[in-house]
């Protein structure tokens, strides 16, 4: 199985996501090295890289959770600049998930999925909740939407939390690491409905170290070490035939585990 | 409680069965209680007759034959022992309740100052924090009553900061309005204006419910509860007389006053519960994590939304129910009035007692009310806890 | 670096230089690397209301500092038993506390024999150094504290060796006030222990008894339980029986203290897993035993930084006993005042004494965060 086959190729009408020699900084620690990244709609992107490379930190530039100081990241057509309503617009066509679920422990599922296309978007109560029991149901969970989410299992936890990044209809996904805070038999369910996505052919960036789900849905592999990108290929060359030792090195750690 | 599962070998003897066990000790401990009340009452009893001491509530009939230095109804030496402790119950609930509104907003803003990004700022609010709460608060009551009465000068060269208003070791005096029926209709309006806004938040989530459309409550909810009373004053006629306190001898003549004593208090306990409360209410907002309001934002929420719907009310789950035991704390340390000499409700029953010498009903009642008091609160803690206990929350 | 079959969905850095190769050169951060500009910066001057309260704090700086150094350094009168000298100077008059400090620490101790309580009082604080450090919790320290306080005791009554005695009427100051509160927690704990344990009882009327006197106490104030102890306690004992002031108000203090510090209890006895109870349930231990040998050693610990805490607001609630008349740290800071020459230094009088309460109250909420994190590792409920 090779991996455009499966989802077909990507839709090329025009970049979604684009990173120019953006540089950041904490302190004098340089966490992103000139990173150059294009992103095509429709297009999935799997980060990889060891732990503190700089993952999370890039694609938490992509929606304005860290600012970079230098370069120019573009989403959907806009720079993201200091601009606070054009963020937060942006923010609305990009779906985040984050490791640790951050749901919402006061509201009920229903009202984590809500709260948003009611307070942002202003859409009434009753259609809302229509549309959340329906993300619910793509992430095979309509039972559990009147719980709370402490009271629900890691796996169900990560998939409301994917449900409630759609219920904002974004454009773009991204995932930090979704499946890391979780046992195996829920790391399956919640790939699982992020392959779905990626066959409804949504943009995604996706921090991850799920090599087997990586070599079914990305167009692109990236591979980052001490704030840099060191090696962008398709997955079949990526994973057969890596140019960097790093990568290979990196590779043969992960593969053997 | 094993041997009634198998056949016990043999039978045990009958003092380690688990039930005779339980009640013999319940039994001895009752006793023995029971005992020591014996004892003390009969002791109580007969030491109250060799020095021919009442006994029973009898004495709250007769005439209490002391004045009190203020008092928010209207009172004199000649009234009865019941009424003067109605006055004492009156002014403790007076000084505990505007100190628990002034320590919660002053000290919520210490709490919010310890985190601020400001560092002057934050280091301000630590000193005042770390400073006053572990000196005693008696000392600090002392301190604050010997600062207004010796610091400040007498009637005759008050401060006078503006019209109307004199500051001197009497106290604060300030002008008051007479009484006009506008006042009424006022109190009538603000009334009106609460339920208003209240029925208009109501009809607003209803409205958002429905169409998603927003309304902005809050504006013109305050502009209702706010501008209704100002409409009846206009209204009524803008009633512009003042009673002015004016100096007659030694002292000022009407106007309102806040004794040396009030202020004292006042400042003692808001000062002392504030650093406890900004120091609860810092604890909360640090409880939600900072995740909380990155997944707001990553929504798409306004940082105004996050705060309201996401961080205020987790915050506030962590930080009320100790906030309402610093509440009864502060209620609590209003009886040390009697120290500085305010009428609280401790003060006045101490100098019933010193009077009728029915330490045992004195103390009785101190502790009756304060009892109810803490109770009920704590009473409707359980409940609200119960209530927004978090859900699977372990 | 050739490369082929490139998917259409171009990546930019293909185009670049290969990155496999070497990292770019450091480049250094856009914000200037002058360390203490960039901290200010940040901390003081990021954004206009941030800059605006900055410059509020430096006015009230300005306004409140430079005033506050003229009273207490320069200004300051520092010896010399002369109240006029005082008056006369604008600034702070140390030399009320020259005059007074012994009067303030040691009350109505005779004078001749203040060096008695100075000693009990260096006892008594080194052992509290010794017992703060946890390695050193070990059973000598318990025949330690029981020496110390033999120590103590005979060198405040006197009236053994040669020492005059002195009546516990004329105790006073800062002894006084360590009595009250040190005496008050050794003797609380084990009640508060017992309450806590009654409070979780299976048995009904032992719960119900030790409910109903940790709420009743929690619920008043604690000048109400010390009137009840001044007033009533002498009611209570027979004819021709009296105790002194200061017992009945040590009494009263140690009731207090016993219902707060059960709740203290209690919350450690919560923390401990069900499973413990079972396991030494299957251990075939008996009540006692369990409790005794698998329970509290777990929930003490646990209880520490609370018990510590309520040490604390002892330490400061001693000071009520103003109110009936004993001859503590405020007390003596207050009645120094009544001197009439002396009337007017009240601040630095009350300023002395809170300095005294706040050194305590501080290094102990201090050392109860130390303790905190100290007996945290390891101790996780997962
Ligand atoms: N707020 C911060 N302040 C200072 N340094 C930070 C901050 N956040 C992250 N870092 C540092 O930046 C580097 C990159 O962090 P990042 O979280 O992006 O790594 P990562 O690749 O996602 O690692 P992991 O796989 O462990 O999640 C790390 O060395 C980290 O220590
Ligand atoms: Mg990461």
């Amino acid at each position: 199985m090779t991996p455009g086959d499966t989802l077909g190729d990507t839709p090329n009408s025009g970049a979604a996501i684009t990173l120019e020699s953006v540089h950041k900084w904490y302190g004098a620690f340089h966490v992103l090295q000139d990173i150059n990244l294009t992103v095509q709609r429709g297009e999935r992107v799997v980060v990889c890289g060891p732990s503190g490379s700089g993952k999370s930190t890039m694609i938490r530039c992509v929606n304005r959770l860290e600012e970079h100081q230098e370069g120019k990241i573009i989403v959907n057509g806009i720079e993201l600049t200091n601009d606070v309503k054009a963020i937060e617009g942006i923010r609305r066509e990009v779906g985040m998930v984050f490791q640790s679920f951050n749901l919402f422990p006061h509201l009920t599922v229903l009202e984590n999925l809500t709260l948003s296309p009611i307070w942002v978007q202003k859409r009434p109560k009753k259609e809302a909740e229509q549309a959340a029991m329906e993300y619910l149901e793509r992430v095979h969970i309509p039972e559990q939407a009147k719980k709370y989410p402490g009271q629900l299992s890691g796996g169900q936890q990560q998939r409301v939390a994917i449900a409630r990044a759609l219920c904002m209809k974004p454009s773009i996904m991204l995932f930090d690491e979704p499946t890391s805070a979780l046992d195996p038999e829920m790391i399956k369910e919640v790939l699982d409905v992020m392959v779905g996505l990626a066959e409804a052919g949504m943009t995604m960036i996706c921090v991850t170290h799920e090599m087997g789900f990586a070599k079914t849905v990305a167009n692109n592999m990236v591979f980052m070490d001490e704030g840099s990108i060191v090696e962008m290929a398709p997955p079949k060359e990526f994973f057969t035939n890596p140019k960097s030792e790093r990568t290979q090195k990196f590779l043969s750690q992960i593969l053997t585990h | 409680m094993q041997q009634s599962l198998g056949q016990p070998a043999k039978r045990s003897a009958w003092w380690n069965d688990a039930r005779v066990r339980g009640v013999l000790s319940q039994v001895f401990v009752l006793g023995g209680i029971g005992l020591l009340v014996w004892y003390l009452v009969s002791n109580t009893l007969a030491n109250l007759e060799t020095r021919s001491i009442a006994t029973g509530f009898g004495f709250l009939e007769r005439e209490a034959g002391f004045a009190v230095s203020e008092s928010p109804i209207p009172y004199s030496a000649a009234d009865t022992y019941y009424r003067v402790l109605v006055v004492g119950i009156l002014n403790t609930l007076k000084v505990s309740i505007v100190g628990i509104a002034l320590a919660t907003l002053f000290g919520t803003l210490a709490g919010v100052a310890r985190l601020s990004s400001n560092w002057l700022v934050a280091k301000f609010a630590t000193i005042y924090v770390e400073g006053l709460r572990n000196i005693p608060i008696l000392l600090q009551l002392f301190f604050w009553y010997t600062v207004i009465t010796q610091t400040l000068p007498g009637p005759r060269q008050a401060f006078n900061p503006m019209p109307g208003v004199f500051l001197s070791n009497r106290g604060l005096q300030y002008a008051e309005p007479v009484w006009d029926p506008t006042y009424g209709l006022m109190a009538g309006a603000l009334a009106v204006g609460i339920i208003g806004a209240w029925a208009l938040g109501r009809w607003a989530h209803k409205r958002q419910e429905r169409t998603g459309r927003l309304f902005p409550t809050f504006r013109v909810g305050a502009a209702l509860i706010l501008g209704l009373p100002v409409l009846a004053y206009v209204l009524g006629g803008a009633p512009t007389e003042l009673d002015v306190p004016a100096l007659k001898g030694f002292n000022f003549r009407g106007g309102g006053t806040v004794t040396p004593e009030f202020a004292a208090l006042l400042v003692g306990l808001v000062l002392y519960t504030g650093t406890y409360i900004a120091e609860i209410v810092r604890g909360g907002i640090l409880s939600v994590s900072h995740g909380q309001t990155e997944a707001g934002l990553a929504l798409g929420l306004s940082r105004g939304l996050v705060m309201r719907l996401i961080l205020l009310p987790q915050a506030l789950r962590v930080i009320i129910p100790p906030l309402t035991s610093q509440y009864l704390n502060l209620t609590k340390n209003s009886s040390l009035a009697v120290a500085i000499g305010f009428p609280d409700l401790v003060s006045v029953a101490n100098t019933s007692i010193n009077q009728t010498g029915q330490a045992v009903e004195g103390i009785a009642i101190i502790m009756a009310v304060y009892l109810t008091v803490s109770l009920s609160i704590s009473a409707f803690m359980n409940w609200y806890n119960r209530k927004i206990a978090l859900q699977g929350v372990r | 670096m050739a490369r082929s079959g490139e998917t259409p969905g171009q990546i930019i850095a293909r185009e670049e230089e290969p990155k496999d190769v070497s990292l770019p050169p450091p480049k250094a951060p856009p914000t200037s690397p002058v360390l203490a500009v960039d901290w200010v910066r940040q901390h003081l001057f990021s954004s206009v209301p941030n800059t605006l309260l900055t410059l509020l704090c430096f006015w009230l700086l300005w306004e409140t500092v430079p005033p506050l150094i003229d009273w207490a350094l320069i200004g300051a009168v520092w010896s010399g038993g002369d109240p006029q000298l005082c008056r006369d100077a604008d600034g702070a008059c140390w030399a009320f506390i020259t005059e007074k400090h012994r009067f303030i620490l040691f009350g109505l101790y005779p004078f001749d024999e203040q060096w008695r309580p100075r000693l009990a009082m260096a006892l008594f604080v080194g052992t509290l150094l010794v017992s703060s450090y946890p390695p050193f919790w070990r059973p000598w320290l318990g025949l330690l504290w029981v020496a110390v306080f033999t120590s103590c005791g005979i060198l405040m009554w006197g009236g053994v060796f040669g020492l005059t005695p002195v009546d516990n009427t004329r105790w006073g100051g800062v002894p006084l006030t360590l009595i009250l509160a040190v005496v008050g927690l050794v003797c609380a704990f084990p009640l508060s222990i017992l309450l806590a344990l009654g409070r979780r009882s299976d048995l009904p009327a032992i719960r119900m008894v030790c409910v109903g006197f940790i709420e009743l106490i929690r619920g008043v104030p604690l000048i109400s339980v010390l009137f009840m102890a001044s007033v009533m306690f002498p009611l209570f004992l027979p004819e021709g029986v009296t105790i002194d002031k200061l017992l009945r108000a040590q009494v009263g203090i140690i009731l207090f203290t016993a219902a707060y510090l059960a709740e203290a209890v209690r919350g450690g006895l919560q923390s401990i897993p069900r499973g413990q109870f079972e396991a030494a349930d299957a251990m075939g231990l008996s009540y006692w035993k369990k409790t005794l040998l698998i329970i509290l050693p777990q929930a003490l610990k646990v209880a520490i930084p609370p018990i510590v805490n309520q040490f604390i607001s002892m330490f400061k609630d001693t000071s009520l006993v103003i109110i009936i008349g004993l001859f503590d740290l405020l007390t003596t800071a207050k009645t120094a005042l009544a001197d009439p020459p002396w009337r007017a230094f009240y601040i630095e009088s009350y300023l002395f004494a809170a300095m005294i309460y706040w050194a305590f109250c501080f290094f102990m909420s201090r050392y109860s965060q130390y303790l905190e994190r100290r007996l945290e590792t390891g101790h996780k409920r997962s």
